[in-house]
């Protein structure tokens, strides 16, 4: 048998699952879709004494428009189902727009929203655009919730601000802004490979035209999702002209420390991080125009 | 730690007392020696292991056995009656080449039955798509296009429920 042993617990409430972990703590490790777990478990480079199956708990998946306006997608729902909801279509483009390119279909028919978001893969997709979007982490332990902006939940490589007795079990994406565009774009060798480079761009405009604020998202570059602040201060305040967003993708790549690695040279990655960033935030001006009809 | 479990395989059902760290792949190869399902990379990149887990396509060596506790799993062999009627995917993948060796075509029949079922006459770049997450080092994936498109025919050319099972 490839994993190593060890316990396994399919908890059937949210109560029985915060229990299991607050008795065990730092020994248990929960489980999603498994789509990254299992992989390192195969490998034994992850061997947790106990797993704490999710997928019975029927509270934890499914997506709603939030009491609060946006979207409450459940921690355990199926990035397919994310994929293909209308709800998120209309509520945030911008993920229905990246979900297909997360890995392959097979692979988002188990893989589970939050799962990946709690993985914290650098080179994940979700991760940045929950900082893009602003998102809540909502999250719960035994006796207490809280929630957590998603520019602190994301702590480095693999880490999250989650405490090894907590539990993702929503996330709530606020509405966009009237006169706001989105756009997400990334460069990978071979479709469903991760990302050399990925970027997530979010444009809201003023009434005159000029950009009241930007956001630019990137990711596979680092440690988890990086925030191209010199990109929005070249941007903001300015009318999003061709040459105005070259000159906020140019203020990007220079920015940005990118790896080298066996599938791409820091340059190369640096010069990604240009042109993706151009690419997303023309488009994204371009429907931000469209939304201000 | 060991569990005992009741899943279906192909509609029959089984109850077998398993390891939590059995993979639902070992599981199906050498618990009940359906041996049809292939492993290949054992961490999820290479497909060809895709079974259906409740009618939909995953990859049966990154889930548990003791995850498929009360559902149903179809694998490859549950596609044919008998070896003189294939599947109309099987016949299709028969009749334009669309394997070699043959290793990573349990992955992508398993594959192709879902999708064709929601896309009945897919384009080209559906295809390639729907089959980015199977590895064919054999045929350059040419053949296999040129299969699903076959199989795409004769699915829709084919009586509902002719292929048996709902599949």
């Amino acid at each position: 048998m490839k994993p190593a042993p060890f316990e396994y617990y399919a908890p059937a409430t949210r109560d029985d699952a915060l229990a299991l972990l607050a008795a065990h703590g730092g020994e248990a490790k929960v489980l999603a879709g498994g789509q990254s777990l299992v992989p390192t478990m195969n490998f034994r480079l992850a061997q947790p004494a106990i797993l704490v199956d999710l997928n019975g708990i029927a509270d934890l998946f499914g997506i709603a428009e939030d009491a609060g306006g946006g979207l409450r997608i459940g921690a355990m729902t199926r990035q397919r189902t994310v994929e293909r909801s209308p709800l998120v279509a209309t509520w945030a483009p911008l993920v229905a727009e990246a979900m297909p390119h997360i890995a392959h279909p097979q692979i988002r028919n188990r893989g589970t929203f939050g799962g990946s978001l709690a993985h914290a893969d650098p080179a994940a997709e979700l991760p940045a655009l929950a900082v893009a979007l602003d998102a809540q982490m909502h999250t719960q332990r035994a006796g207490g919730a809280r929630q957590i902006p998603a520019a602190d939940f994301f702590q480095g490589l693999f880490t999250t601000a989650l405490e090894p007795e907590e539990l993702l079990v929503a996330v709530v994406i606020p509405p966009l802004p009237a006169r706001t565009g989105t756009a997400f774009a990334e460069f990978a060798r071979r479709h469903g490979d991760y990302a050399l480079v990925g970027a997530a761009a979010v444009v809201t405009l003023d009434a005159g035209g000029a950009v009241a604020a930007s956001k630019l998202v990137l990711f596979s570059i680092g440690d988890g999702p990086i925030v191209a602040h010199p990109a929005a201060a070249v941007l903001d305040g300015t009318l999003p002209t061709g040459s105005a967003i070259a000159a906020a993708a140019a203020a990007a790549a220079a920015a940005v420390d990118p790896p080298s690695d066996i599938h791409a040279t820091a340059a190369y990655r640096r010069h990604l991080v240009g042109v993706l960033a151009r690419q997303t935030l023309t488009r994204a001006v371009d429907r931000a125009l469209a939304n201000a009809g | 730690m060991s569990h005992e479990i009741t899943l279906t395989v192909n509609d029959q059902a089984y109850t077998r007392v398993v390891d939590s760290r059995l993979l639902l792949s070992d599981f199906l190869r050498h618990t009940l020696n359906l041996t049809g399902t292939h492993v290949g990379c054992e961490h999820g990149v290479c497909g060809a292991c895709t079974v259906l887990l409740d009618g939909v396509a995953v990859r049966s060596c990154l889930t548990f056995a003791v995850q498929a506790q009360g559902h149903a799993v179809t694998t490859v062999e549950g596609l044919a009656s008998d070896p003189a009627h294939l599947h109309p995917i099987q016949q299709a993948f028969w009749e334009a080449h669309g394997l070699q060796c043959g290793f990573c075509t349990p992955g992508f029949l398993m594959t192709l039955v879902p999708f064709l079922h929601e896309n009945p006459d897919p384009t080209e770049a559906q295809i390639r798509d729907a089959l980015s997450g199977n590895l064919c080092r054999c045929t350059g994936y040419q053949f296999i296009v040129d299969a699903v498109r076959l199989a795409a025919e004769k699915l829709r050319a084919a009586p509902a429920g002719a292929a048996g099972g709902g599949l």
